[in-house]
C-alpha cells in the first residue's frame, strides 16, 4: 500500500469535512420537502389564506382591553413578572406611543387618551423571520408568524429586528410567575423568545383567538385575501391605519380610529 | 512549537495564574447565568442586547485590524513589518475567539448553538457572521502557525500559504462588513440604519485594532526585549492616525445627515447619547469623554514630531482606544435601543455578574494571546 501518514491524514480530513458539511449543504440547496402536519386535521379548523385583525378602537374601553389581555395571558400561561424584563403578548399603549411617527400634538382628546391594543402584527414581510438564524421563527402559509420554542437559541436578533416591540424574552424561568397554569397550553423555559401567535392552537380547533372571543365585536378577525370576509368589509367601510407602514413590513393588524 | 509556552520566567507564570484566577471567578458568574438565565444581566425587553454583544462588535474590529499589517507586508512587500506581522495575526486569533465567546455567553439557550449549522438559514446575517468569523479564525491559525514554523526551520513557507494570505486580506474586510450588516439592515432602529455603518466599523477597526496591537507590542518590548523595530512602530502609528481621521470624519457625516435633515428618528439617539432624554442620560459623560479623547488623540497624533515621540504616542493611543471603545463597545449598541419602538426611554447598565462574565471572556482572550505571543517571541529569539 503506497499511502503514507500525510496522505492518510489528508484523505481523512477531507472525508470528515465532507461528512460534516455535506448534509447541511444538501439541505440548504434542496427546498424543504416535508412540512410537519397533523395526520388528520380537525374538520372544524378555521383556515384562511392570510389571517388579519381589525381593531375597532371606537368600541374599545380600558375595561375591554383589560379583559382581553387577561384572557390571552391566562390561556397562554404568560408570566406576570412586572419588571423591565417582563413578558407580554398583548397590551395597551397611548396613541403617541402606538403611532410615534404621527407626531401630531393636536389629535382629538378622545384619541389622545384612548387605549390602543398592541400585539404582534403578523407582518407580510416580517423582519423577525428574515433575521432568525435557525428558522425558529417562521411564517406559515396562512400568514401567521410563529415560534418554535424548541429550536430558538435565544440570540434575540428577532427582538432587535421587530419594529413593533412585539417580542419578549424569557430572561429567567417564567414558570414561577404563572399564577394559574393552563395545562392545555405549554409553558416556556428560560432563554427563548415568545410573542402573540394569533391563537393558532384555537384556530386549529375551530375557535376564534382568545382576545377576539371576549372583545364583544371590537376585534374582527378573518381572511384578508377573501374580499367578502368580515375584515375586508370593515376595512372597506371605515378609515383605518397601521403601525409604521413606511417600514415596508406590511402589518396585518389594522386600527379603525 | 506549543511547548515554548510551557517554560517562562516567574513573571510569566504569575501572569498566567492571574488570568486563570479571573477566568475561575468569571466562570462562577457564568454558572449562575447558565442556571438562572440572562435575568442576572441588566438587559431588558427594551434593551435586549447589552455589554456582551457590544464587546463582540468591538472585538471583531480588533480582529480585522491584522489586515493593516498583512496588506502592506504581502501586497507591497513592506519588510519593516516582518517582526510585527506575527503579533497581528496571533492577536486576531485571540480577538476572534473572544468574539465567539461573547456570542455564546449572550445566548439564552447556548446548548442549542449548533442549530445555526443544523438548520442553516442564509437569509440571516447571523448565519453569515458565523461563517466569516470561523473562516477568519481558521485562516489566521493556519497562516500564522505555518509561517512561524517555516521561519523556525529556516525555509520559505509552503506555496499554498500565499493564496490563503491574499484570501485573509479580503476576509478581514468581510468579517467587519458582515458584522455591520447585523445592524445596518434592521428597519426601525435609526442609529443603526445607515449605509455608512460598515465603512464606519472598518475605519474605527483600523485605528483601534492597530492601536491596541501597538500598545501591547510596546509592552512586550519592555518585558521581553523583543523589538518590532522603530520603523514598524512609526509606520503603524501613521496608519492609525489616518484611520482615526477617517473614523471621526464618518461620525461627523452621521451628525450632519441626522441634524440637517432634522428627521426626529435620526436625531433622537444622538440627543440621548450627548444630552440625555426624558431625564435619562447615563451615557452623557461617557460620550463627551469620548469626544474629547477622539479630538485630543488626533491633536497629539497628527504632528509627526509628537507622534514619533513614544511617550506622547502612548498617551494618544490610550485616548484613541478609550474613545473608540466608548463609541463602538458601549454607545453603538445602547443607542440602537433608545428610544425604544414606542418612543420611550428604558435605560441599560450592565450588572456586576454581567461584567464578571465579560472579564472572564477578556481573560480567556488574554490567555490565548499570551500563549501565542510567548511561542512567537521564543521562536523569533531562537532563530535570531
Amino acid at each position: 500500500m503506497g499511502i503514507n501518514r500525510r496522505e492518510f491524514l489528508k484523505i481523512a480530513g477531507i472525508s470528515a469535512v465532507a461528512g460534516l458539511g455535506g448534509t447541511s449543504a444538501i439541505d440548504l440547496l434542496r427546498r424543504a420537502p416535508v412540512e410537519a402536519s397533523q395526520v388528520s386535521p380537525n374538520p372544524k379548523a378555521l383556515t384562511a389564506k392570510r389571517w388579519a385583525m381589525v381593531v375597532d378602537t371606537r368600541k374599545l374601553t380600558e375595561a375591554d382591553c383589560k379583559r382581553m389581555i387577561e384572557a390571552c395571558h391566562r390561556i397562554h400561561n404568560v408570566p406576570d413578572i412586572g419588571t423591565k424584563q417582563e413578558v407580554k403578548w398583548i397590551w395597551t399603549e397611548e396613541y403617541k406611543h402606538a403611532f410615534p411617527d404621527d407626531m401630531n400634538e393636536f389629535v382629538s382628546d378622545e384619541v389622545k387618551h384612548k387605549p390602543f391594543l398592541m400585539l404582534c402584527n403578523h407582518c407580510d414581510q416580517p423582519a423577525c423571520v428574515r433575521v432568525c438564524p435557525t428558522k425558529a421563527t417562521y411564517k406559515r402559509a396562512d400568514g401567521i408568524v410563529m415560534m418554535d420554542m424548541h429550536r430558538c437559541i435565544g440570540c434575540r436578533f428577532c427582538m432587535a429586528a421587530c419594529p413593533f416591540g412585539a417580542r419578549s424574552f424569557n430572561f429567567g424561568d417564567p414558570r414561577p410567575y404563572v399564577k394559574e397554569e393552563n395545562p392545555k397550553y405549554p409553558t416556556r423555559m428560560r432563554g427563548v423568545v415568545e410573542k402573540c401567535t394569533f391563537c393558532t392552537e384555537r384556530l386549529a380547533e375551530g375557535l376564534m383567538p382568545a382576545c377576539v372571543e371576549v372583545s364583544n365585536g371590537a376585534l374582527i378577525f378573518g381572511d384578508l385575501d377573501d374580499p367578502n370576509s368580515e375584515v375586508r368589509q370593515a376595512l372597506r367601510s371605515n378609515y383605518s391605519i397601521r403601525r409604521k407602514p413606511n417600514l415596508g413590513t406590511q402589518p396585518c393588524v389594522y386600527y379603525i380610529v | 512549537m506549543l511547548e515554548k509556552a510551557l517554560y517562562g520566567s516567574k513573571g510569566y507564570y504569575v501572569w498566567i495564574l492571574l488570568l486563570l484566577g479571573i477566568i475561575g471567578l468569571g466562570s462562577i458568574a457564568y454558572y449562575t447565568q447558565l442556571t438562572q438565565g440572562l435575568k442576572i444581566t441588566g438587559m431588558s425587553r427594551d434593551v435586549s442586547w447589552g455589554f456582551y454583544i457590544a464587546q463582540f462588535t468591538y472585538l471583531v474590529g480588533v480582529a480585522a485590524s491584522a489586515v493593516m499589517l498583512v496588506l502592506p507586508y504581502y501586497f507591497h512587500h513592506y519588510k519593516a513589518f516582518s517582526k510585527m506581522i506575527i503579533l497581528g495575526e496571533f492577536m486576531a486569533i485571540a480577538a476572534v475567539s473572544m468574539c465567539m465567546l461573547f456570542i455564546v455567553v449572550d445566548l439564552g439557550q447556548p446548548q442549542r448553538l449548533l442549530n445555526v449549522i443544523l438548520h442553516p438559514t442564509p437569509n440571516s446575517i447571523l448565519f453569515w457572521d458565523m461563517v466569516v468569523l470561523n473562516g477568519y479564525l481558521f485562516l489566521n491559525i493556519v497562516i500564522g502557525w505555518t509561517t512561524l514554523q517555516a521561519e523556525r526551520k529556516g525555509v520559505t513557507p509552503a506555496s499554498w500559504v500565499k493564496p490563503l494570505v491574499y484570501l485573509s486580506v479580503i476576509w478581514a474586510f468581510s468579517i467587519h462588513t458582515v458584522t455591520a450588516f447585523l445592524y445596518a439592515g434592521i428597519p426601525g432602529r435609526h442609529y443603526w440604519l445607515t449605509a455608512i455603518l460598515a465603512a464606519r466599523f472598518l475605519a474605527s477597526a483600523f485605528c483601534s485594532g492597530p492601536a491596541i496591537l501597538l500598545l501591547l507590542a510596546l509592552l512586550l518590548r519592555r518585558l521581553t526585549k523583543y523589538d518590532p523595530g522603530k520603523e514598524a512602530i512609526q509606520s503603524l502609528a501613521k496608519i492609525i492616525t489616518y484611520a482615526m481621521c477617517v473614523n471621526v470624519f464618518f461620525f461627523g457625516l452621521e451628525l450632519f445627515t441626522a441634524f440637517y435633515s432634522n428627521i426626529p428618528g435620526h436625531m433622537h439617539p444622538f440627543i440621548y447619547l450627548f444630552y440625555g432624554m426624558e431625564g435619562h442620560g447615563a451615557l452623557v459623560p461617557f460620550m463627551w469623554a469620548a469626544a474629547v479623547m477622539a479630538i485630543g488623540c488626533l491633536v497629539l497624533l497628527i504632528p509627526s514630531a509628537w507622534r514619533d515621540n513614544e511617550n506622547i504616542m502612548i498617551v494618544a493611543l490610550l485616548m484613541l482606544v478609550g474613545a473608540t471603545w466608548i463609541d463602538k463597545g458601549l454607545a453603538l449598541l445602547v443607542a440602537g435601543f433608545i428610544p425604544n419602538m414606542f418612543d420611550k426611554v428604558t435605560e441599560y447598565a450592565p450588572t456586576i455578574p454581567e461584567l464578571a462574565i465579560a472579564m472572564m471572556v477578556y481573560a480567556i482572550g488574554a490567555l490565548i494571546l499570551t500563549v501565542l505571543w510567548k511561542v512567537a517571541v521564543s521562536v523569533k529569539k531562537e532563530i535570531a
